[in-house]
């Protein structure tokens, strides 16, 4: 009973970190200004003095309506027209004599008008200018601070003179600290550009590329103190780059790492407790993935939950599966590796055939739940996609509850006995046959969870297994039998190694190099990484 | 090596002759040659009784891929090496026949360069990359056939033997070998074709590979190699360096304990298994019309194993059974119900390794035994399957 407690207890650990990782802010949608208020401030706008119509553009630009855009577009183009009964239009094309016309307000067709019985709201020079500069910065006058943050993002490059004084007004205004900083960051770039010495100084550390382009047109300037201030700037912008860029393949490289290491630990438990390879391992976690593609199935419109379910689902599924393998066809095998390979490879093409028959042979979609989905920016170079950091933590929660299984309960240590001496530790009263199956279910149940984390990276098919079954046979062989932390650490390792290669050499071309560079490995400590030592090495 | 320091050199290759097994082995391989090619050639196309070129064509595929059986039954049977990469040395005799038959095709490729194979115009290429020189004349690339997987696998074979790989990691790491040379070989700067691989081709020493003489011949080509192939293995098996390698097998530790040099043996072993391996692949090439990487792929590999478990490990004429017989069966079950094959495939691997761990040979024999003595008590102990572990 203790045995299946200690499972219960790694699954609820899983399910446990899934909810809280839920936690997340769900920004009420803003509401729009009502039409009254919106009417009024359309109003203020049909007044005779220009004065009075800056001002009423100034009221709009804060108002936050979402509309305040289309209005000033259509003000400056001539478009913003009232009718003879006081309401306002927009003119969606002035050519010809009858003009199509929106309302202004709801942006609801009303036909053709004639375009005598419409009456423009004109401007003056002066307006148009402050209308232009307007435009390029609505979004900035927002209350909402994650317009603003748009806003300022887009204005990266594109700043003109005539714009600079009211970014400048802006920046001391603004409150977030990120709006703020991208603004002087804009403001800066034109400068640069314009060989300002002000703008390549606060340009410096900046890592976004649009600030690179401007620094490097700067170190082209004629002017040499300039010239050499930005080539200055320039040079640790790119030594910046290069940590980040270092920063963000290990990153990757982990990420691919904890991939293999999930895939890997299923098959080092069972390799290395009995000796027995299961080739059918790959196609453990291609079960896994299919039930989390089924709970959503059964479960629609909330993928989230689904993927929670489909952890302890996964996880029995695989388990089930393992049993009915390790009963069927492994116990007959006993002492026979090599023939037991041959099996449950017949049993991995069985398993490959049913799913394509019964589900399809094409791909199933897995939706990503909105919390996994994005990504951490932590700066303008360096951004890390959620679903990896998950399955991340995902594969170090399963390794933590492995090893606590291993290590404290029971099972782990009667596996740990019939790894060390089969036949000591049946004469010391260990039934070895259930150490057998459970562990087998455990091995196999892993390998369900692997195929969990693996629908939120890869394609859900048929050959999901295949793929990774021969990188995981590396792991576990390159990380030493029997050897958790053997696994972890090859795993990691490789992942890094291949992602570190990748760029350099290409992606088949790395893989291929570490295949090469884990048969010589091999040649060299035909043990792995941590070999078990004293007589159950002896096997 | 060994072999010529035994005191029977001048008798071991005839040695296989005097074998029962050897001889109805040969008598029913070369009826069977003689058979097809008399139902072929004097038989009148409308009788039902006649062979039409394309079954000789595909008896002649069956015969290459048991040769690849013979080979690795070798290696598996005597030697107790699951090697789950012989299907890279069947593919790498493969290319150099393919890279011959590609410079045959001379200047009648599509895009009709003298020198440059098709693949190579499409991509742009203006020279033959080194490794290719030297495969217009055939002599060149029939002695590639044999060398090239022959030293690959003695360089593998040296750094793993040497090492004390053995078991299951000496599969998986053949495994991870024969993936990693079809992950390169799907390259297209590896300068064999991509994933296109080799194809096109138009002759052989002079001989049109689309007539149906030809195609005759290379079926009774191919039949003589896997007779000659038999006879090589049996004389092998037979002489002292087979039964050192059958203790390897057995007990390796103490093989070496007695004093013998356990890798030289395997590596002897392994590096003959891969060259006929080779061989086998260049006699497929020809008949298939096409070479590439997908033969590479594990999943070949370990297809083989199953024929040569099915007919029956450490016979040499069981996997010969098993090759042909699984390959007529993917034959039927592709044709009829292309579904259900994988299912067959995988429920072939799972009974045969549970109910028949000898194979047909071995229900042969142990039908055999049970005509002969009364007594029904069969000796288990000469067995490999028990010895294995």
């Amino acid at each position: 009973m203790r045995r299946f407690l200690s499972l219960a207890l790694l699954c609820f650990l899983l399910l446990g970190m899934t909810l809280t990782a839920q936690a997340q802010s769900t920004d009420a949608a803003s509401s729009s200004t009502n039409d009254a208020a919106a009417l009024e401030l359309l109003e203020a706008l049909d007044v005779e003095s220009y004065a009075a119509k800056g001002e009423a553009i100034t009221a709009i630009l804060q108002s936050d309506d979402e509309r305040a855009r289309d209005w000033l577009q259509a003000l400056l183009d001539g478009r913003l027209q009232r009718t003879e009964d006081g309401r306002f239009v927009l003119v969606l094309e002035n050519r010809g004599r009858d003009w199509p016309v929106a309302d202004v307000l709801t942006g609801e067709a009303l036909g053709e008008m004639s375009r005598r019985d419409l009456e423009r709201i004109g401007i003056n020079n002066n307006l148009r200018n402050q209308l232009r500069s307007a435009i390029a910065v609505v979004d900035l006058y927002s209350p909402n601070v994650e317009r603003r943050r748009t806003s300022a993002e887009r204005l990266l490059g594109e700043v003109d003179g005539e714009l600079v004084p009211t970014l400048d007004d802006l920046i001391e205004q603004e409150e977030d600290e990120q709006v703020r900083y991208r603004l002087t960051q804009a403001v800066a770039i034109y400068r640069a550009e314009a060989g300002e010495m002000a703008g390549i100084e606060a340009l410096d550390g900046s890592l976004h590329p649009r600030s690179r382009v401007a620094l490097s047109r700067a170190a082209n300037s004629d002017d040499p103190v300039v010239a050499n201030a930005a080539a200055a700037s320039l040079a640790g912008i790119e030594q910046q780059l290069k940590i980040n860029r270092g920063l963000e393949t290990l990153y990757f490289g982990l990420s691919l790492g904890s991939v293999l290491v999930l895939a890997a630990i299923g098959l080092a438990i069972t390799f290395g407790v009995m000796g027995v390879i299961n080739m059918a391992h790959g196609e453990l976690m291609m079960l896994g993935a299919y039930t989390t593609w089924a709970m959503q199935q059964l479960l629609p419109g909330q993928p989230g939950l689904a993927l929670i379910l489909s952890i302890p689902a996964g996880f029995m599924v695989a388990a089930l599966a393992g049993v009915a393998i390790e009963r069927g066809v492994i116990q007959f095998l006993k002492g026979r590796p090599l023939e037991t390979l041959l099996a449950t490879f017949g049993i991995s093409l069985i398993l490959q055939q049913l799913v394509r028959t019964v589900i399809s042979p094409l791909n199933r979609t897995v939706i990503t739940p909105e919390w996994m989905s994005g990504s951490l920016v932590v700066n303008d170079a360096l951004s890390l996609t959620l679903n990896r950091m998950y399955v991340l933590g995902f594969a170090l929660v399963v390794f933590a509850g492995l090893m606590l299984i291993m290590r404290r309960t029971r099972l782990g240590l009667e596996v740990r006995a019939v790894t060390q001496n089969r036949a000591m530790a049946r004469s010391m009263g260990i039934r070895a046959t259930r150490v057998d199956i459970m562990t087998f279910a455990l091995g196999s149940g892993v390998a369900g969870l692997a195929g969990v984390a693996l629908s939120q990276l890869t394609n859900v098919g048929p050959n999901l297994g295949q793929n990774y079954i021969i990188d995981s046979f590396m792991v576990v062989v390159f990380g030493g039998v029997g050897n958790l932390w053997g696994t972890l650490v090859a795993g990691l390792s490789l992942g890094v190694i291949n992602q570190v290669l990748e760029p350099w050499a290409g992606a088949v071309l790395a893989k291929i190099i570490v295949l090469v560079f884990i048969i010589l490995f091999i040649q060299k400590r035909p043990r792995g990484l941590f070999p078990q030592k004293g007589r159950a090495a002896e096997g | 090596m060994s072999l010529t320091t035994e005191s029977s050199t001048n008798f071991w290759l005839t040695r296989p002759f005097s074998e029962r097994s050897t001889q109805i082995f040969l008598g029913v391989l070369l009826a069977a040659l003689a058979l097809v090619t008399l139902l072929h050639v004097a038989v009148p196309p409308d009788n039902p009784l006649h062979v039409g070129a394309y079954t000789v064509n595909l008896f002649g595929k069956y015969l290459s891929y048991a040769l690849l059986a013979v080979a690795v039954d070798l290696v598996w049977g005597y030697l107790g090496i699951l090697s789950l990469g012989h299907g890279a040395f069947f593919a790498i005799g493969g290319y150099a026949m393919g890279m011959y038959l590609m410079r045959q095709i001379g200047d009648r490729g599509t895009y009709g360069h003298p020198v440059l194979p098709d693949f190579m115009v499409f991509l742009n290429w203006d020279s033959l990359p080194w490794f290719w020189h030297g495969f217009d004349m055939a002599w060149f690339a029939f002695a590639m056939v044999l060398l090239a997987p022959g030293l690959l696998a003695l360089v593998f074979g040296f750094l793993a033997f040497r090492s004390r790989v053995t078991g299951v990691y000496l599969s998986i790491i053949t495994q991870a070998l024969t993936f990693a040379l079809m992950l390169a070989f799907f390259r297209n700067e590896m300068g064999f074709g991509g994933n296109n691989g080799l194809t096109d081709f138009r002759e052989i020493v002079g001989f049109d590979l689309r007539s149906d003489a030809t195609r005759l011949g290379l079926f009774l080509v191919t039949g003589v190699a896997l007779a000659l192939g038999y006879i090589l293995c049996r004389a092998i098996v037979t002489s002292k360096l087979g039964r050192v390698s059958v203790a390897t097998r057995d007990a390796e530790a103490r093989t070496r304990f007695l004093g013998y040099r356990v890798e030289r043996f395997q590596l002897f072993v392994f590096v003959v298994s891969a060259m006929l391996a080779g061989l086998a692949g260049a006699l497929y090439v020809p008949q298939v019309g096409i070479i590439n990487p997908s033969e590479f792929s594990p999943i070949f590999s370990i297809e083989i194993v199953l024929w040569v478990a099915l007919g029956g490990r450490a016979t040499l004429y069981g996997a010969v059974i098993g090759a042909i017989l699984v390959n007529y069966a993917k034959t039927i079950f592709t044709g009829v119900m292309p579904d259900a094959w994988l299912f067959a495939l995988g429920a072939m691997f799972v009974l045969v390794t549970v109910f028949l761990p000898k194979g047909v040979a071995g229900l042969f024999r142990y039908l055999k035994r049970r005509k002969r003595d009364d007594s029904a008590n069969p000796d288990h102990k000469h067995t490999p399957e028990e010895a294995s572990a």
